[in-house]
């Protein structure tokens, strides 16, 4: 599947004093998860998938252990598989994440049209531990692999008229199911500021726990936004535009009241139909607070001088 | 052919089997780990759905007998009625206790600043008394044609969950029109007289 060849060991850049750390915060999960004798956790199966080794590795979540692998691939929000969190891993198999072409295009002076793993060895893959937060106050630790936006949008070079990124979802009926009722309009569509695709923490994903993203999360390539509720982390990329004007975004499209362009994590501004002042840490029993930003409070300098309530 | 009083005694045992069967399923997979990674958000769904579909059961006996001439359905109105309200108070209980461990701020709040969770509040006060008032001695107290006009409040019930159920999903409403289509129809057959009915 991932055919690329990486410049170093998976293991020659991590110090082991670390990986073996990051098991430990596994275990004391897992135990934590059984002192609470909490009915409905899935006992853990553990990774599966082609292993997709990556350079360099940083933990982005407070020190806080990634939300078991069962968890994190079982429960998902992708409509074209489903509108149940469980359809998605059930229906993934019709998904066929390989070869898989991806197109840069819009206001850039160097478009290009390449398949995913070509675009993957472009760039030194990382794992990073990011908080993620559903805009349903549901949330999880996930250890995504991937590579910046940013370095992408880079070499490009994008025109003086690029000023957003607008991103596209696969459609095919026949690989995503879902699309065949008219639950959302699809494709589905989302699109970031050129400045906020660029920030160094939004990440063009391939990979989760080590191994390469399986269809339920959205494979082969999908966005990672950690300071932003999880919808406008696009699934299944095949195409993103760099545009002059902003473009329009799915959920927005629906709902115009309820989801914004930005989609920022903000626990002042409720949904019109729930709180966001708290969140359901996936495994955990008692709600926690929501924190600005998803606690990414170092892309606030993005949004000076704009009302924070007006960015949901 | 069974006689009349071990044919009620086996419609009595199917209407607990049925009424209970969702609870001791949904206990059997609690203990199996197969309610997913949310099961807090699992459960209250669960019960929430068996409240819907027990409210839409018990519209159904008056319906199927004006279409069919089927009488027995009638028998088993009041458990499936007082199952739904039951399912009812479970879901509340555990949005109250589980989901929202006891912050009462935040369920005030709920119920009263989100529209969905009001008419989900006011379809649960409906059927409470019902389901008080659901024995044979109230039947005698109140009297039948005004325990009867009590007792349609179920409709209002209804329409009220359906709603709930609408206002909460985020964009797939399937679900939800399947219970407003069915409900709806079985509301809508009271309104016409029944074809034979002397």
């Amino acid at each position: 599947m991932a055919r690329w060849k990486p410049d170093m060991r998976g293991d020659e850049a991590t110090p082991e004093r670390l990986w073996l750390r990051r098991r430990d915060f596994l275990k004391l999960g897992a135990a934590g998860a059984l002192a609470l004798g909490w009915p409905g956790r899935t006992p853990a199966g553990g990774p599966s998938g082609a292993d997709l080794p990556v350079a360099k590795r940083s933990a982005l979540a407070g020190g806080e252990a990634p939300t078991p692998w069962d968890d994190v691939t079982s429960y998902n929000n992708f409509y074209e598989l489903g509108t149940d969190k469980a359809d998605p891993a059930r229906n993934a198999g019709s998904l066929r994440p390989r070869p898989w072409t991806v197109t840069i295009d819009g206001e850039v002076k160097k478009p290009l049209t390449l398949d995913v793993d070509a675009l993957l060895r472009r760039f030194p893959l990382e794992e990073r531990i990011y908080r993620m937060r559903c805009v349903e106050a549901w949330s999880m630790v996930i250890p995504w692999i991937g590579f910046p936006l940013g370095d992408l949008i880079r070499q490009l070079e994008p025109t003086s008229r690029a000023k957003f990124v607008a991103f596209q979802t696969l459609l095919d009926p026949v690989q995503l199911p879902g699309q065949r009722r008219a639950v959302i309009d699809w494709p589905y569509v989302e699109g970031l500021r050129i400045d906020e695709a660029t920030h160094p923490l939004t990440l063009l994903a391939a990979g989760l726990y080590g191994r390469v993203l399986p269809g339920q999360n959205g494979a082969p390539l999908r966005l990672v936004v950690p300071w932003k509720y999880g919808f406008k982390g696009v699934k299944s990329i095949v195409r993103i535009t760099l545009t002059e004007r902003q473009p329009p975004t799915s959920w927005s499209r629906l709902a115009p009241s309820e989801y914004g362009f930005y989609g920022n994590v903000n626990p002042e501004v409720d949904h019109p139909r729930w709180s966001q002042a708290r969140e359901r840490r996936i495994g955990e029993f008692l709600k926690r607070k929501t924190l600005p930003f998803n606690g990414y409070g170092e892309v606030a300098s993005l949004y000076a001088g704009l009302d924070p309530r007006t960015l949901y | 052919m069974p006689d009349g009083a071990s044919r009620n005694r086996w419609l009595t045992a199917a209407g607990w089997v049925a009424v209970l069967a969702p609870l001791a399923l949904l206990a059997a997979d609690a203990a199996g780990h197969r309610l997913g990674a949310n099961p807090i958000e699992a459960v209250l769904n669960r019960l929430g759905f068996w409240t819907l579909t027990f409210l839409a059961l018990s519209l159904a006996p008056t319906p199927l007998r004006l279409w069919t001439g089927l009488g027995w359905p009638l028998r088993l109105r009041r458990r499936l009625g007082v199952a739904a309200a039951c399912y009812a108070l479970l879901h509340f209980a555990w949005y109250l206790s589980v989901d929202q461990f006891f912050d009462l701020q935040v369920v005030v709040a709920d119920v009263v600043k989100r529209p969905f969770i009001t008419v989900g509040f006011a379809a649960l006060l409906l059927l409470l008394p019902l389901a008080v008032t659901s024995t044979d001695g109230w039947v005698r107290r109140l009297g039948f044609a005004r325990w009867k006009a009590l007792h349609r409040l179920a409709y209002a019930a209804a329409l009220l969950g359906v709603v709930h159920f609408a206002w909460r999903v985020k964009a797939d409403r399937l679900k939800p029109t399947i219970f407003a289509v069915v409900i709806g129809v079985l509301l809508l057959a009271r309104l016409r007289p029944g074809p034979r009915r002397a």
